[in-house]
């Protein structure tokens, strides 16, 4: 009885001292902001939990970039240091996060999250603190419209739903085939939701037909009598905006039943468990994403090549995003007039032909990062290639890439390891 | 307070006085000039709700002894409902009223409303679930109330009004320190209160034998539900509050995975004791953030955050199997012991 006490108490104090000891940076860099030491700025993201992959690319995305910016000699003299705290993707703990970097830590900027629903949870702290919020990666449009402190440097859903219509829309025309397209579309998910609406829209209004829509829940393992029923309409496409972890089955039964017509996916896609699962089933797909790891332009190879000597990994989408996500911060805060939540907002605002991996940034009114670069990959022998790049800011058509596959794929040797990898919640 | 009062304005007057102290500490932790103030702040008040929900469920699993799985279902239920209510019905309606005392007592008014509503149909959903289920012993009901909590989430996750699978945010942030802290006080009143009367001594011979409880005249069905009903109610108040003070919904938030972070709260504290309830729900809430110092002193910044986290669980559930206070409530452990024996076996509360 006493033994057992003793523990119980000895793990309380402990439990309790832990609370006493305050962090080092939140005592000793409480004025950073207006003295002349390090720039702290916060990272939230879910560095455990079943997200962990999405925030430890985006983190390493993060810290690569930072680091850069202090060896090119900080901002305007002054170092930047990242402090990054783990939310377990759940929302609740986001929120402490972000209240901890900003309350205790005292932070000028914060950037997270990957999943949509900790963004959406965190933003209107960032908010009400008038701390400048950067997401990376959340896509669902919702995350910027909490307040004129939130912005975003990728592509949202309903931008990326139209251009995967006008790619469908070329292919179609280019491939000689009439423009009809199936859907099956993930009633749990969000994110699959809003890019089927929008695709709907956008493709009709190409003059494209959508022949039959279907829809499972997230985690189902059986489709047959979803795509015995598309079978029957015998469509040029199926448009598929699910997650990887159910397309490979899709695929799979999708070729038993005889469907021979190629999947068109977006970003939730992303992940070498895709290939994995589908195997040959998936050949001849495609998917849209926010950059190709393999695309020959000296920005993406050069940032590859110093990615993989840092942490030994192709760098995927999330890392990209996060590396992009810190180099806008650190240009906003080198043409801010003042290092504060205001000014730091306004200068965000003004990004204007940012050069970024995952293409050129320039933040619009409501504050989402706009025209970027789309990449349309497609699975071919194994192997992710590049099929086409949609750059609005090169007039947005659909650039088919008619360079032989095979140079591309065998220079970097294989897909992206660490990648994507959830089931719900939406990018 | 003097015997001589009558028992009603004795137990106001504790009230009143409860209510004078939490005003002050809600002013008065606002005006302490810590660093991280606004952290501290919020963790104290996602204690208080977890405090809430631990004494909520410790009414059907320690007192009742009825095993349920499904408590985040009903604390779902009663923070949609409340947001809802108060997104849809009240928030226009104060957006309207001119900035003032006045429009701060309706936002009060209203938050106190759309609070018990979401309690009331969260109990009545405890209701319909336990009706049912409650025939059920053991492991079995178990299953059918992890069943019916994820049925509560597939449901708000196709209504489309309260944002389906993307969230319900723009919620108005009403909840604070004061109003949580009220309903912990009152849950954990209402929950001890509760063991002291005749129905709290039918919910611990249900416990204890259930057979022998029928012999003995009891509705054993009946007390169960009751059980579940008032736990259900406490747990989608602690709900409401939770997202008049978060501002945001998800149905991700409400997975059977919360419902065991509070089984694990009341299983900590010992089963049947509220003080465990309450100081496991402490415990546990604060742990995952006090640890977020330990990464500084970690060398190449790595978190063990989680790995303490349930090491220390762990190390807890080892030692204690019975839980921190086992049944007893925390002045009879730490209080002088009479008998060594006596102290091992079910105290008489």
């Amino acid at each position: 009885m006493r033994k057992n006490l003793i523990i119980f108490i000895t793990l309380a104090v402990l439990s309790f001292g832990l609370l006493g000891c305050p962090p080092k940076e939140g005592t000793g860099n409480t004025s950073t902001s207006a003295a002349g030491g390090e720039i702290l700025v916060g990272e939230y993201g879910s560095m455990t939990g079943p997200q962990a992959t999405f925030g430890q690319s985006t983190h390493n995305g993060i810290m690569m970039a930072a680091d850069e910016v202090n060896v090119a000699g900080g901002i305007n003299g002054r170092k930047v240091k990242v402090l990054s705290e783990d939310d377990q993707s759940k929302q609740e703990e986001a929120a402490n996060a972000v209240t901890k970097l900003i309350s205790q830590n005292n932070v000028l900027a914060i950037i997270g999250e990957v999943a949509s629903s900790a963004s959406i949870a965190a933003a209107p702290i960032c908010q009400s603190n008038k701390v400048p919020m950067i997401t990376p990666s959340s896509t669902n449009d919702e995350v910027t419209r909490k307040g004129d402190y939130i912005f975003r440097i990728c592509f949202t859903d309903s931008y990326q739903g139209e251009y995967q219509a006008v790619f469908a829309d070329q292919w179609a025309a280019a491939s000689a085939k009439p423009k009809t397209v199936a859907m099956l579309t993930d009633v749990k998910s969000d994110y699959s939701q809003g890019l089927a609406k929008v695709f709907t829209a956008k493709f009709t209004a190409l003059g494209g037909k959508i022949v039959g829509t279907q829809s499972y829940a997230n985690g189902d393992s059986d489709f047959r009598s979803q795509l015995t029923a598309i079978k029957g309409t015998n469509p040029s496409l199926l448009y598929v905006p699910g997650y990887y972890t159910d397309i490979g089955q899709i695929a799979i039964q999708a070729r038993d039943l005889g469907i021979t017509a190629p999947l068109l996916g977006g970003d939730g896609w992303e992940s070498p468990k895709l290939i994995e699962i589908g195997g040959k089933a998936l050949e001849g797909s495609f998917y849209t994403n926010h950059y190709f790891y393999a695309d020959p332009s000296p920005v993406v190879s050069g940032f590859v090549q110093k990615y993989k000597e840092r942490y030994g990994q192709t760098p995927d989408a999330l890392a990209a995003l996060g590396y992009d996500a810190m180099k806008t911060l650190a240009d906003a805060m080198k043409r801010a007039s003042k290092l504060d939540g205001p000014s730091l907002r306004d200068a965000i605002g003004q990004t204007k032909g940012l050069v970024g991996v995952t293409g050129t940034i320039n933040i619009g009114p409501e504050r989402n990062a706009m025209g970027k670069k789309l990449v349309i990959e497609e699975i071919k022998n194994g192997q992710l290639t590049l099929k086409a790049t949609i750059d609005p800011a090169k007039g947005g058509k659909v650039e088919m890439n008619n360079a032989a596959p095979a140079a591309v794929t065998t220079t970097t040797g294989g897909p992206p390891p660490a990648a994507a990898t959830t089931t719900t919640g939406g990018n | 307070m003097t015997k001589s009062l009558p028992w009603w304005l004795r137990d106001l007057l504790w009230l009143a006085l409860f209510v004078a102290v939490l005003v002050g500490l809600a002013y008065g932790l606002d005006a302490i000039p810590i660093v991280g103030m606004a952290y501290y702040n919020r963790i104290l008040v996602l204690m208080g709700i977890n405090i809430t929900l631990a004494v909520s469920l410790n009414i059907i699993n320690g007192h009742a002894g009825q095993f349920s799985l499904g408590h985040a279902g009903f604390m779902a239920v009663g923070a949609y409902f409340s947001a809802y209510l108060t997104f849809y019905h009240f928030a226009p309606r104060l957006d309207k009223m001119p900035a003032g005392t006045e429009q701060w007592l309706m936002q009060n008014v209203f938050l106190v409303i759309a609070v018990l509503c979401g309690g009331l149909l969260a109990a009545l959903a405890g209701y319909l679930v336990g009706l049912p289920s409650l025939r059920l012993r053991g492991d079995y009901l178990a299953i059918v109330t992890l069943g019916f909590g994820e049925i509560i989430r597939v449901f708000i996750l196709n209504i489309d009004k309260i944002g389906a699978a993307r969230g319900f945010s723009g919620i108005p942030h009403w909840g604070n320190f004061f109003w949580v802290f009220l309903v912990c006080g009152l849950a954990i009143v209402i929950s001890w209160r509760l063991v002291q009367s005749s129905v709290g001594r039918a919910f611990l011979a249900v416990r204890e034998d259930q057979v022998a409880a029928e012999a003995m005249g009891i509705d054993t069905t009946r007390y169960k539900v009751k059980a579940f009903v008032i736990g259900s109610f406490l747990a989608g108040v602690a709900g409401g509050l939770y997202a008049h003070y978060t501002m945001y919904l998800n149905p991700q938030t409400f997975m059977f995975v919360k419902s065991f972070e509070v089984v694990a709260m009341v299983v900590l504290g010992g089963l049947g004791s509220i003080s465990g309830s309450v100081v496991a729900a402490v415990i546990l809430t604060f742990l995952p953030e006090g640890l977020r110092s330990v990464k500084d002193y970690m060398p190449g910044g790595r978190d063990p955050r989680m790995v303490i986290y349930s090491i220390m669980l762990i190390v807890l559930m080892l030692t204690r199997p019975q839980g921190l206070f086992g049944r007893r409530e925390l002045w009879q452990v730490f209080g002088r012991k009479k008998k060594r024996d006596q102290s091992e076996a079910p105290p008489v509360q």
